[in-house]
């Protein structure tokens, strides 16, 4: 299915995503809409990896035991940036960042 | 079937961006997750494609879309930015996509030629727990500890301070 796909194709996908999220994250004043942003840019390099591992070197798992450490690195992040913006929506009524002068009352 | 994934991948990207309802925009995501599970499954990795459906759609899309729902007011639109400040940040990201797209394309890789096989469970487990070459036990171990500290920093950040 993906043979005769060159490298590069996978390699342009993810430099679109990649860039989307930058996009977003210029972009967005929403706390969590810049998480989501963030979660694009991780999952376009997790799709770098496996495109490099799979069709570079075969016979190996590199790429796919870094993209398994990558998602468990957003999903620890995700968790911790969720507390503090929860935290922050309860001291003061809004998340966008401008609001957000100092993270200690 | 590459091309399919990759146009529903660039789309729903773009969408979650720019859509301006909050609840949209995690929906696109989703979208975006399940289709790069896709291109895994092309791939012929299975149990990336599984790990992708369950934490990235099942668990980070359910956080985000719970705290949405704790946050904000979901008939509510996202005010736009302004103009210069988007123009500017599409130029960036432009110019940065322009200039790895042809770094990319100068680059000659050379594919390897090896028939297409699935990626046993058990090879998966016998090197993320083998100390040896090609084994991954210490960040498995260190990604155990991360996980352990997210979960305990997530609940103490969390919880309500004392009166």
């Amino acid at each position: 299915m993906f043979e005769g796909i060159p490298l590069h194709w996978f390699l342009i996908v993810s430099t679109l995503m990649f860039f989307i999220g930058i996009y977003g994250f210029l972009v967005r004043k929403n706390l969590i809409t810049m998480l989501m942003s963030i979660e694009l840019i991780l999952n376009s390099v997790c799709i770098n990896f496996v495109a490099f591992n799979k069709i570079l070197y075969p016979e190996r798992l590199e790429g796919m035991f870094f993209t398994i450490f990558i998602i468990a690195v957003a999903a620890s992040e995700a968790s911790i940036a969720i507390a503090i913006i929860i935290n922050i929506y309860r001291r003061i009524v809004n998340i966008d960042v401008e609001n957000i002068n100092e993270m200690k009352l | 079937m590459f091309f399919i994934f990759s146009v529903i991948i660039v789309f729903f990207s773009i969408l979650t961006v720019t859509s301006r309802k909050i609840l949209r925009a995690a929906t696109y995501l989703l979208i975006v997750l399940v289709s790069t599970a896709g291109m895994y499954f092309m791939l012929r990795f299975n149990f990336l494609a599984a790990i992708q459906m369950t934490l990235y759609a099942g668990g980070i899309v359910v956080l985000i879309i719970f705290s949405i729902l704790l946050t904000s007011h979901i008939s509510e639109k996202l005010v736009l930015p302004g103009l210069t400040k988007r123009i500017y940040a599409a130029i960036a990201a432009v110019a940065g996509a322009i200039v790895c797209i042809l770094t990319i394309l100068q680059y000659e890789f050379i594919p390897k030629a090896v028939e297409p096989s699935r990626v046993h469970i058990r090879t998966i487990g016998e090197s993320l727990l083998s100390t040896g070459k090609y084994g991954y036990s210490l960040p498995f171990e260190v990604i155990s500890i991360l996980l352990l500290a997210a979960m305990v920093g997530a609940i103490i950040l969390a919880k309500k301070a004392k009166e």
